[in-house]
């Protein structure tokens, strides 16, 4: 056993480690935004009286939560090329991602409006609040507060799977990543350094998350407790 | 004798007329008539699953009716056309596990359905906030949040909530029932203030002595039927052997 690593070679090849680390926060980003606004309206869907639409967005959960991310990365790459669409591989990585997240958003977030007593809702409905307004104040914003860990923990998740998007050659940090070491020849170290910036990059998206909690959940910031 | 009723003689707050009501073959409500006039108490009182709370919710139409009519401050609440939530703001309701908004400051609780409802602007709506709070004694609670409250403090912050709104009407259902003998007294004397103040009420609780004191009137509930009603001096002289065992209990 002759273990010999040099990470020299690696290391000069910084710039590009840079940019695909902000490729994958880019994707990330993009994904939790999006995934956020599918997984409110999908888990409003899933608890909608009307049976077609609940049963759509069950559809659409129970699909993506059962086939691997590569496999719809592949469906949504190879089918918008089927349809002669054509975008870049950034866009498809994207739009792959937030559907992917989006299906589980909205089974974390239904839970959240699971969780709302009934009597909140009774006391909404008796100050003649609208359903608008109820789902608005009453149900989203205690329900988010309350889903707030598991919730952000799926975009850690999903941040960290956005590595399969380097397999339709996203630009992405593990892309990066495959091209140095088939340049240098030094797989071992690479996967290293890359195993590394994807921890800093998770602790970067927690303590941003972390900030964010901090300012729309203002009673936590106040109690320090959770809802 | 079309509308000359409004204008004469004054028409009743809330009224029920032969209100039938069944949960699947169970039958809670069974032809319940009574009306409470503007200004007025009315207790409802009665053993558990007598058909009380359901009577009270009917009003506020948290419970639709199977038969009968219910007329609440012009709105006809039996109508299945009714606009609800313009009965919702002449009603308030006071529940008996309080239902806070938990994220909410006390203030955000009150403020929220004056501006959002009303359109109230935030400075009127704060400066009422502050003036229903300092009604039910919990003005230095302003910006705290509902956890941070005793339970009848609790209390008194959702009936100031929906004081808010100004209802016509309030409805209490077993708003004690959840609170310690002391907390009890200090949620009754806020209820009693607002009585004096000549607000029209209709309330369910199992406090009897409370009852006796602030009733103007009392239903007695028995089995899904009034089963017997007068002022509040049946509650010490009932004529129904049913309600003499009820009370007997209670005392």
């Amino acid at each position: 056993m002759n273990l010999n690593l040099d990470f020299a070679v690696i290391l000069e090849r910084w710039p590009t480690f840079v940019d695909g680390a902000l490729l994958t926060l880019q994707l990330a980003f993009i994904a939790t935004v999006l995934g956020t606004a599918i997984g409110v309206l999908g888990a409003i869907g899933r608890r909608s009286s009307h049976p077609i639409v609940s049963r759509l967005c069950g559809i659409y959960v129970e699909a993506i939560r059962n086939t691997p991310l590569l496999v719809q990365i592949f469906l949504v790459y190879f089918g918008l090329a089927s349809l002669g669409v054509k975008f870049s591989a950034f866009t498809v990585a994207a739009a792959a991602l937030t559907i992917n997240v989006g299906a589980y958003t909205t089974e974390i977030i239904r839970a959240g409006f699971d969780s709302i007593p009934r009597g909140q809702i009774e006391a909404a409905e008796g100050l003649a609040l609208s359903r608008a307004q109820i789902y608005w104040h009453v149900v989203m914003w205690p329900a988010i507060e309350k889903v707030y860990p598991s919730l952000t923990s799926q975009f850690v998740l999903l941040m960290l799977a956005s590595s399969v998007t380097s397999q339709i050659s996203a630009e992405e940090l593990t892309a990066v990543a495959n091209y140095v070491q088939s340049d240098t020849y030094r797989a071992f170290e690479t996967y290293i350094l890359v195993a590394l910036v994807y921890i800093v990059l998770s602790l970067i998206m927690r303590a941003g998350f972390w900030l964010l909690g901090f300012v729309i959940f203002p009673r936590r910031r106040r109690l320090g407790t959770p809802l | 004798m079309h509308k000359t009723l409004n204008s004469t003689t004054p028409s009743p707050v809330v009224s029920l007329k032969n209100v039938h009501k069944s949960f699947g073959t169970l039958k809670v409500l069974d032809g319940v008539s009574f009306e409470v006039d503007r200004g007025e108490v009315l207790v409802l009182i009665g053993r558990s699953g007598s058909g009380k709370s359901t009577a009270l919710r009917c009003i506020d139409r948290f419970e639709t009716i199977d038969s009968g009519e219910i007329v609440v401050c012009g709105h006809r609440v039996s109508d299945p056309k009714l606009d609800l939530r313009a009965l919702r703001q002449d009603v308030g309701i006071v529940f008996q596990s309080y239902n806070l908004f938990p994220h909410l400051t006390i203030e955000e609780n009150i403020t929220l359905a004056p501006c959002s409802v009303k359109g109230m602007s935030r400075t009127h709506a704060k400066e009422e906030a502050r003036r229903v709070l300092a009604q039910v004694g919990l003005e230095d609670k302003l910006h705290q949040y509902p956890e941070q409250l005793s339970g009848g403090q609790q209390q008194r912050a959702a009936i100031a909530r929906s004081l808010a709104m100004q209802p016509k009407v309030m409805l209490f259902d077993e708003v004690t029932s959840a609170l310690d003998p002391e907390l009890t007294g200090e949620v009754l004397k806020v209820i009693e203030a607002l009585a004096a103040d000549g607000m029209t009420m209709v309330m369910v609780t199992h406090e009897m002595g409370f009852a006796r004191g602030i009733a103007d009137r009392v239903v007695f509930m028995h089995r899904g039927k009034v089963h017997e009603t007068g002022l509040a001096t049946i509650l010490t002289s009932p004529a129904t052997p049913e309600l003499a065992q009820f009370v007997g209990t209670g005392l």
